[in-house]
């Protein structure tokens, strides 16, 4: 039995997926890229050959994508996040018409057609505002976690607007909220408003076909998933991990690569 | 203008540079030839003539005060206005391209906002402006202008750099200001832009210290006519496949139709780079040596990475075959006609894509990919060009939808590098080549 590694390095999180020739998922890993991000795919491998319970070499052929997908000696072939996601979406979800993705430091909509074919897509411009980047920033200056900034946001009552687009500038507007006794949740929700209406402007120029799809680390926020589907008016779905979808249409591809 | 001026200018076109010339060409038969490139075909053979030409018009350039009326004009003004009364002319968008394509953007662009030009103007013209307080230029020195010209047919913000630049040289400023195409053109504004250019006659003979003679004029509209016909039929040889040059290889070639059309140099270069591209063509020569699939660009070149891509896209088997910046120079030339010069003139200069409405554009956008069997879109999105690149998401929408064909955004500057990412725009393009390949 053969088996495919598909490695996605982003900005902040590396991740791994193992999958069987039949594109069955074996294992997977999210890891911290750090400064090092040869070390990172390589971290995540590990980690998601050891939760598969196999050995390096064991994996048949490698795909890498991501930024730092160039830094990957493992992998075979480069493919980009684009080809990557909408591959992972599309096998989790076959109805996906649009995947929103929001990770560390960019974010992108990418719209398919009925065979999970990628039909446009856009990514965002030289800006830090609407990606993960920016609320990692804000929980710092706001000393909650990443974690807790969902779960916050749902519970606020009422919203403070934050004016600012621009992540060096909220971070300031943020202090001098703050310093006005602002409470923290509401502060939260006007910042995912923020990331949101910066992703759903992208949309404006892919259009949204349904089902949405939203991956990315940012996905795991409630809090900002809910004021997505607000936004464009439609339900989003969320795949249980989805960090690991850029890396898992990188595995799908690898088996794709060896079958060829 | 003084006659030891005349005759400086006269001994340095016929001896000066000649001479500069083959010790240049001396100097590089001794360097090693660069290594070819198996992705590419054979280069253009003009292309050593191409650079004489434009070495020979920058050196001279600093020969021309005192011998001739120097004048500063926009890419997009009606020179032939000037050729007439013997103008020698610098064209500082020409320029800002050459600077851009020497990587020397942020530097000049530095210059003019530590002056206090903000960082969201045209590199164009910070880049010139840069120059222009620093004289620094990889030309070696431009001759300083008795008369600035421009035209707004390509942007707003030529009338206020050229202002700008006529306060601080303290030189005469003629603008010529052709209203926006929205639906189509009127008998008013034709009116409108006649009755400028015959006010602006006078300033500009005083500035010639000559008159203006109507059958010079024509001369030299016929000329710059011969040098835009000439120039659309060497793109239209791009129609073959494989295409005998690429859009990057048309954006040097475009410097003599932009900014020496009028002359005859323009004309007789043409004539010479038609004849080569049709032989090409003919023989089944291309640009790239595995043309798979056929681009076409928007918006003016990104100057600091035509090398850079060309080898990329050569790399992946796509050869941009039409661009709509190249194409600007051949659009409109159909509507000079001499039996109505200045009319003629006034519409053939205001109906420029840039000053035209977007359903203009987009109709011209499908027809060229067509017409040239396009595969897919790149499109600049350029920060100092807004108006090249206001509605270009639409623009890129549209095509998608009625051609579906795919394309893709880059975001970039014209010569300004710092607004360039290099990763992000890579990856898009990427995205864009797996897009087309599964296609």
């Amino acid at each position: 039995m053969s088996y495919y590694a598909g490695i996605d390095v982003g900005s902040l999180s590396s991740d791994a997926v193992i999958v069987d020739a039949a594109g069955g998922i074996k294992g997977w890993a999210v890891t911290e890229t750090g400064a090092h991000s040869t070390n990172a795919a390589s971290a995540a491998l590990d980690k998601a050959l050891e939760r598969a319970g196999l050995r390096p070499d064991q994996v048949a052929y490698t795909v890498a994508t991501g930024y730092g997908r160039a830094a990957v000696p493992q992998a075979g072939k480069k493919v980009t996040e684009i080809t990557c996601h909408a591959l992972g979406a599309y096998t989790l979800f076959p109805e996906v018409g649009t995947v929103v993705d929001i990770g560390g430091q960019d974010s992108k909509v990418i719209r398919l057609g009925e065979n999970g074919k990628v039909v446009d897509f856009v990514m965002n411009d030289k800006c830090a505002a609407g990606t993960g980047r920016f609320l990692e920033v804000m929980a710092a200056k706001l000393g909650v976690t990443l974690d807790d900034l969902g779960r916050l946001s749902l519970g606020a009552e009422g919203e403070v607007a934050i004016s600012s687009v621009c992540t060096v500038f909220a971070e300031s507007e943020v202090v001098s909220l703050v310093a006005k006794n602002q409470p923290i949740p509401q502060i939260i929700k006007g910042l995912h408003r923020a990331v949101v209406n910066r992703v759903a402007a992208m949309t404006g120029t892919t259009g949204v076909r349904e089902q949405v799809i939203m991956s990315g680390g940012v996905a795991k926020n409630a809090g900002v998933v809910k004021l997505m589907a607000e936004r464009l008016g439609v339900e989003i779905s969320v795949p249980d991990e989805p960090q690991i979808v850029g890396a898992l249409g990188a595995a799908l591809l690898a088996a794709r690569e060896d079958a060829v | 203008m003084s006659l030891s001026d005349k005759a400086k200018l006269q001994f340095m076109k016929d001896l000066g540079f000649p001479a500069l010339a083959s010790l240049q060409k001396a100097m590089r038969g001794k360097r090693a030839p660069r290594k070819a490139n198996p992705d590419f075909g054979p280069p253009l053979k003009c292309t050593a003539r191409l650079k004489e030409i434009m070495t020979r018009h920058y050196y001279l350039a600093r020969f021309a005060p005192g011998a001739k009326p120097v004048a500063w004009v926009t890419s997009g003004a009606p020179v032939e206005l000037l050729r007439a009364l013997d103008f020698y002319t610098i064209y500082p968008e020409n320029h800002g391209a050459l600077c851009g394509a020497q990587k020397m953007g942020p530097e000049l662009c530095q210059v003019a906002e530590d002056e206090g030009y903000s960082a969201d103007l045209c590199s164009y013209a910070r880049v010139d402006l840069g120059h222009m307080l620093s004289g620094k230029t990889p030309a070696g020195k431009l001759p300083k202008p008795d008369l600035l010209f421009c035209s707004n047919n390509i942007c707003q913000t030529v009338a206020y750099w050229y202002k700008v630049m006529a306060h601080r040289l303290g030189v005469p400023l003629v603008m010529f200001d052709t209203p926006f195409n929205y639906t189509e053109i009127s008998q008013d504004d034709i009116d409108y832009m006649v009755g400028q250019v015959k006010d602006m006659i006078p300033v500009l003979e005083k500035a010639a210290g000559k008159a203006f003679d109507m059958e010079r004029f024509i001369q030299v509209a016929e000329l710059s006519r011969a040098a835009s016909e000439l120039w659309g039929q060497c793109l239209e040889t791009m129609k073959a496949r494989p295409a005998p040059m690429t859009i990057f290889d048309a954006f040097v070639h475009l410097a003599p139709v932009v900014s020496l059309r009028g002359l005859p140099v323009a004309r007789e270069y043409y004539e010479i780079l038609l004849a080569e591209l049709l032989d090409r063509a003919r023989s089944g020569i291309g640009a790239i040596t595995n043309e798979k699939k056929r681009l076409m660009w928007d918006n003016i070149a990104i100057w600091y990475k035509v090398r850079d891509f060309s080898e990329l896209f050569a790399s992946r088997g796509m050869n941009f075959v039409a661009a709509t910046y190249t194409n600007a120079w051949a659009e409109t030339i159909q509507h000079l006609d001499m039996s109505q010069p200045l009319e003629s003139l006034a519409k053939t200069y205001s109906l420029v894509i840039l000053n035209n409405n977007l359903e203009h554009r987009l109709n011209l956008m499908a027809k060229m990919v067509s017409e040239y069997a396009v595969d897919g879109l790149v499109v600049h999105s350029a920060r100092s060009c807004k108006p090249y690149s206001l509605g270009q998401y639409d623009l890129k929408r549209l095509l998608s939808e009625r051609l579906g064909i795919p394309a893709v955004v880059i975001e970039a500057d014209i010569t300004d590098y710092r607004y360039f990412s290099e990763e992000q725009a890579l990856t898009r393009l990427e995205a864009f080549f797996e897009a087309l390949e599964a296609a």
